[in-house]
């Protein structure tokens, strides 16, 4: 069954001669990968039910460059960010949601030098404004009373100080919310920064997302909750490396906001 | 009189020595390249009061923060004694502030003798910490040889220190006591220290008149002796921190940890490609063009100010998670290889007249691996953790920058992602053209 998006282009904004609340970002991941689609369209049902008036860029949107960066290749990047600019620019974006902590990072703090200017705001940091404004309500739905932890991603986290948007939009849950041991600043990262999540890991005794689980796993969660999509493939690995994907769902705050609510 | 003579050559004597390799520590410095990091002065204040001075970030882990701080307060505090040393020292005198302060001297001396206690206790902790429960952090293999020798040297010196202090002050309150003290008796029967006044009598009661003299005398030479040797010892060791983490703290980076720094040298090729009518400053001729990081001195000036001033203390290591799960990086040792390297490349200059001659050696290869910058995630824990912000992720980068764009030589699967993004605008094989398909499938 296809189900009903209501999901409207930049361009075709602009041939209505409208301009959107705010610019939905999408990300490579949240495009391309199959897991992070079901993220993608996870905000989306928020966002119209939220009756939020929301473009993305679709096929003019390009992968920001900050697996380019934080591999080295700085040229790469740039061109990636002058391009980008350049069609956000000439759209006259203001204001930018995104789906993934990488692009979030690198639009609010490695555009603006670059001549790319605009208040850029991580998703749960938006479901935490619809709820706090009341265009979206939730109390508690299907997640009452599970065992909840969530891991903060570096980017979203240490990278940008952003640590209660995620957990206040949990609470709404009614779920029991736990915290790992290295959570917040201590955090620890799920192995897929700093482009690792396109090589192979360095030699070593174990894989980072095994560690990351294992730490997540030792509180009997029923779902891990994650804010990013590289963090939701090593999250989910890891349940699969220790064979708890029966009893363990690893799930986006937003996938958890659009389930509770039966969207 | 020849004491005198004898101490103020000893202080200038060592103050001059201490100069001489303080400057020459910071020409090494002065060898990185420029950043600002003079703007928002009242907020570099209040990090430097917190971080440095409140060391807020040391209480991330109480135990050995709290060791830490009675150090701490006691090298600080020990420091107004000093004053008094250095006034006896060159006049000849003994405990002359004493008379005038009255009480207020009894309570400072008393004061820094109960630190002492503490910082004596602190001291015994660390060095089993280190050498007999072996705390992880405390006993990697980067630390093996020198850094390890450095660390129980820096702790055995601080107890000797400690010793002294008790001699001179224990064999002083004796001598009072029976009237033969060289400070002006005041009729009042004991010093009133708080330790000495009763570890004095316990350890050197009954000994005769000259012995308490010898021994009073041994830990006032030996007091001042080693804070000399201190002093000259820092810019060898890891304990030069004590000086350096005050003006680190205060450079720190103020930005957003994940903002890293666009490259100008690259924004002027970019913005030459979008706009042909765009002229770029003109390059200075004196300063070789290269991107990204391959020597020190491609690094910041406060890139090699960072690598003086890490303790070694290994907490970002410890939370690193490529190093947590066995990875040859360590973010510890890339501070220590950063220092160790601009050392050689100081001594280089120092043997060359000021200039320094190709060794044929370079930080990236010699000193660092291509495996140990690969291992990094750029998860910033690392920079969170260090207790005098210093920040080893960035380092990392801009030598994964020279490998990149000046060695070509990334790991190939990222090369895989380079053409990728170049040719359709992700990291994966897939069309641009397609980036909306989700919505309707
Ligand atoms: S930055 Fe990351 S998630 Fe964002 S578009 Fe690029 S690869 Fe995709
Ligand atoms: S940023 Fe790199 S070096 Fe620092 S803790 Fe993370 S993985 Fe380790
Ligand atoms: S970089 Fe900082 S945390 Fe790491 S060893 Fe040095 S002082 Fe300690």
């Amino acid at each position: 069954m296809i189900e009903k998006l209501d999901v409207i282009t930049m361009a075709e904004y602009k041939a209505k001669g409208e301009s959107p609340e705010i610019l939905f970002w999408v990300g490579c991941a949240g495009s391309f990968d199959d897991r992070a689609k079901k993220i993608t369209k996870a905000i989306v049902k928020i966002l119209n039910h939220a009756n939020v008036k929301f473009a993305v860029l679709g096929t003019e949107e390009s992968c920001t460059g900050d697996p380019a960066k934080r591999a080295g290749n700085e040229f790469l990047f740039q061109m990636q960010a002058m391009n980008n600019i350049t069609i956000l620019n000439g759209y006259e974006v203001r204001k930018i949601v995104t789906g993934c902590p990488h692009c979030l990072n690198t639009l609010k703090n490695e555009y603006p030098s670059l001549g790319g200017n605009y208040e850029v705001i991580h998703h749960t940091e938006l479901l935490q404004d619809l709820l706090n404004t009341g265009r979206i309500k939730i109390e508690g739905g299907s997640f009452k009373g599970k065992k909840i932890t969530f891991h903060d991603p570096c980017y979203l986290g240490r990278a940008n100080d952003v640590y209660e948007a995620p957990r206040s939009v949990m609470i709404n849950l009614e779920a029991e919310l736990m915290e790992m041991k290295r959570s917040r600043e201590n955090g620890l990262c799920c192995g897929a920064g700093g482009a690792q999540m396109f090589k192979e890991a360095e030699k070593g005794n174990k894989e980072i997302y095994v560690e990351r689980s294992e730490e997540a796993l030792a509180l009997n969660p029923d779902v891990i909750a994650v804010g990013c999509p590289f963090c939701n493939t090593m999250m989910t690995d890891g349940v699969k490396h220790f064979n708890k994907e029966d009893s363990v769902k690893v799930l986006d705050v937003a996938e958890l906001i659009a389930q509770a609510k039966d969207l | 009189m020849i004491s005198s003579i004898i101490f103020i050559v000893l202080l200038l004597g060592g103050g001059i020595l201490f100069t001489i390799n303080a400057r020459k520590v910071r020409r090494n410095i002065l060898l990185g390249k420029e950043i600002n990091r003079k703007d928002n002065f009242p907020q570099r204040i209040k990090l430097m009061t917190l971080v440095s001075l409140g060391q807020r970030k040391m209480f991330e882990r109480p135990i050995p923060a709290i060791l830490h701080l009675f150090l701490y307060v006691a090298f600080v505090i020990t420091q107004i004694e000093l004053i008094e040393i250095i006034c006896d020292g060159s006049l000849g005198s003994h405990r002359m502030f004493r008379p005038a302060l009255g009480g207020f001297y009894t309570f400072m001396v008393s004061f820094i003798e109960i630190l002492s206690v503490l910082a004596f206790i602190g001291t015994i902790a660390f060095l089993s910490r280190r050498n007999l429960l072996k705390v992880p952090r405390l006993v990697k293999n980067e630390l093996n040889g020198w850094p390890k020798l450095d660390a129980n040297l820096i702790l055995l010196s601080e107890i000797t220190l400690i010793c002294f202090i008790f001699m001179m002050n224990g064999a002083d309150e004796v001598l009072y006591s029976m009237h033969q003290s060289h400070a002006l008796d005041l009729n009042d029967g004991s010093l009133g220290l708080a330790i000495s006044s009763h570890l004095g009598p316990f350890l050197f009661g009954g000994m005769s008149e000259h012995s308490l003299h010898i021994i009073e005398r041994v830990g006032w030479w030996g007091h001042i002796g080693m804070v000399l040797w201190f002093l000259n010892y820092l810019p060898y060791s890891k304990h030069f921190h004590i000086l350096l983490a005050f003006p680190n703290v205060f450079y720190s980076n103020l930005n957003p940890k994940g903002k890293f720094t666009n490259m100008e040298s690259v924004t002027n090729e970019v913005k030459a490609i979008f706009d042909p009518s765009f002229v770029p400053p003109v390059a200075d001729p004196n300063i070789p063009m290269r991107f990204g990081a391959k020597e020190v001195t491609d690094l910041t000036w406060k890139q090699l100010l960072d690598s003086y001033t890490c303790t070694e203390c290994g907490r970002c290591t410890s939370s690193c998670p490529a190093n947590i799960t066995g990875k040859l990086l360590s973010p510890r040792k890339i501070m220590m290889s950063t220092r160790d390297r601009l050392e050689e490349v100081g001594k280089n200059m120092d043997a060359n007249k000021g200039i320094f001659k190709d060794d044929g050696k370079s930080l990236l290869g010699d000193y660092i691996s291509a495996e140990e910058l690969w291992a990094c995630t750029s998860c910033n824990a690392c920079v969170q953790e260090c207790p005098v912000n210093i920040d080893p992720l960035s380092i990392i980068i801009d030598m994964r920058r020279f490998i990149v764009m000046e060695q070509s030589a990334a790991p190939s699967e990222l090369n895989g992602m380079f053409t990728n993004i170049e040719n359709n605008g992700a990291p994966w094989q897939f069309g641009q053209a397609d980036r909306l398909n989700w919505k309707n499938e």
